[in-house]
């Protein structure tokens, strides 16, 4: 064996493949209409016809019925903490100063949940059934994307009686 | 055995890009079809199971989405395949012989129009043995057509496979590519990948695919005419390309034995030969012979839902039994390059 380079002889155990390959992301027709409607500053679910459950963001099916949901219904910005965390954990990409608070928020209208970030609020004062509302970008800032919404703050309105989310939690 | 049967079959039409649909929008009018078709109701269904490839969305467990296509609360009993729908009826034929269900739903989807298809199936497949050097499908598959090419062949029967494919397209109303041009018309055109022309490469394609299976005294209460499933097999060959005789394919001719092809005579048979020339090489592989009218769909030169088109086989040749067109059926599916796996699938009416 020289010192120049390894045993010719050695058996190769591993070879670097790199993988690379790119997408169009394809969002659909239900989602699409969520989008546009974000774009405009309304959010824009889809009600099934056999169980009337209400999705925001839709995805053109009910998952437990099977079948189209083709009723478009309006849902308003505002809506109940089901659940949530606070976020402690310094991680790459983080763009938010810590500690903020990531939350489940029952859209007044919708029957599932819908995560987003919740500010303009200690931490430590954020709970369950606390109700909350959409700070929108500026109508001109505003693009097909959930980050329309800056950020969920609290309402101010007295906290949802649990009765009215159990069933979201 | 257990006698099971395909009842009912539905899929899209093939289309190169789906614009505005996402995979659950193109896969739920598919499933509810098959189902209605069947007459089994939708919540009696015993076992789902599907087949698609995370690798064609670049979502992982992207095959999870399609569930919502099905309606799966209360749960159900189901299943997944990261392989072609075929393979999936395989394990529906499978969970049936339990004993215990009596119906299935298999279905298949897939969206090529999302990235780049010969580059993901390299990549899918063929992570070791290739890499680096990451050969295209449609490249590899020329090198077999050479190869093949080479045992004694000519470009001629592969333009006529081609020619035959697309002018049978043209009576079916879900092809993607239809048309009625000689063989020597065809072969006057341009090589994409020597000694390959864009003819005797399939169409890249959206869409998706659905059967339902029903067992012994079900099927036959639901349907009038059952395509029972006499027998089905599937066999792979090695991954790396250089140990392979690429010029025959051997675990397509075992299959086939297992499944029982050559008991009877074999009226129609829909062969999944993504590319001219394999046609040739299935059909001396299952010992069929120029009597057995192969593809009349247009098979895969026609259209190539990925993971999808080996189940349309399967439910192209069904429908050929159960509408009297045919007493007994040959269904073959292939996956991975150069007819690397194979799944043959014999299909009778009553006797």
């Amino acid at each position: 064996m020289t010192e120049a380079g390894p045993d010719p002889n050695e058996p190769v155990r591993s070879i670097r493949a790199p993988v690379h390959l790119e997408y169009h992301f394809m969002p659909g027709r239900a989602s699409s209409r969520f989008l546009r409607g974000v774009e405009q500053g309304r959010l824009l679910g889809q009600r099934c016809p056999q169980c009337a459950k209400v999705y925001v963001p839709p995805r053109g099916a009910c998952a437990a019925c099977g079948v189209p949901t083709d009723e478009e219904v309006e849902v308003a910005d505002r809506g109940t903490v089901t659940t949530f965390c606070v976020v402690n954990v310094p991680f790459h990409g983080q763009k938010i100063e810590l500690p903020y608070v990531s939350a489940t928020i029952l859209l007044d209208g919708a029957d599932i949940g819908l995560f987003h970030l919740l500010q303009e609020v200690d931490a430590e004062k954020v709970h369950m059934g606390m109700r909350v509302e959409a700070v929108w970008a500026p109508p001109e800032e505003r693009k097909p994307t959930l980050e329309s919404i800056l950020h969920f703050r609290p309402s101010g309105e007295p906290d949802a009686d649990y009765e009215t989310y159990k069933d979201h939690v | 055995m257990r006698d099971v049967a395909v009842v009912a079959f539905a899929q899209s039409r093939a289309v190169r890009a789906e614009e505005g649909a996402n995979e659950v929008e193109i896969l739920m009018p598919v499933v509810s079809a098959a189902i209605e078709r069947s007459g089994v109701p939708r919540k009696e269904i015993g076992f789902t199971v599907s087949g698609s490839c995370d690798y064609l969305a670049g979502v992982p467990f992207a095959f999870v989405q399609g569930l919502d296509a099905v309606g799966a609360w209360p749960p159900i009993r189901e299943s997944h395949v990261e392989m072609d729908g075929a393979w999936a009826l395989y394990e529906a034929w499978v969970r049936l012989q339990h004993g215990d269900v009596d119906s299935a739903l298999v279905y298949a989807f897939g969206k090529s129009s999302l990235g780049d298809l010969p580059q993901v199936l390299t990549l899918q497949l063929d992570p070791y043995c290739m890499a680096p050097l990451w050969p295209d499908s449609i490249s590899i598959a020329a090198l077999q057509a050479r190869a093949w090419l080479e045992a004694g062949h000519d470009e001629r029967e592969m333009a006529e496979v081609a020619a035959r494919s697309r002018k049978a397209a043209l009576a079916n109303p879900m092809a993607q590519v239809a048309q009625d041009l000689t063989p020597e018309e065809l072969l006057k055109q341009p090589y994409l990948v020597s000694p390959l022309r864009r003819h005797d490469c399939p169409p890249i394609s959206d869409g998706a695919a659905a059967v339902v299976l029903a067992a012994g005294g079900l099927a036959r209460e639901v349907s009038e005419r059952p395509a029972w499933i006499r027998g089905i097999d599937h066999r792979i060959e090695p991954h790396g390309l250089g140990v392979r005789d690429l010029t025959h394919s051997p675990s397509t001719r075992l299959a086939g034995e297992r499944a029982g092809v050559g008991r009877a005579t074999v009226d129609v048979a829909e062969l999944h030969a993504p590319f001219s020339f394999q046609e040739v090489i299935l059909r001396q592989a299952l010992g069929l012979g120029p009597d057995v009218e192969v593809n009349p769909s247009g098979g895969a030169l026609a259209a190539n839902v990925m993971m999808g088109a080996g189940l349309v086989r399967i439910g192209e040749a069904a429908g050929r039994v159960s509408d009297g067109g045919a007493g007994r059926a040959v269904a073959h599916a292939t996956s991975g390059p150069c007819l690397q796996q194979n799944l043959v699938c014999v299909l009778e009416a009553d006797q």
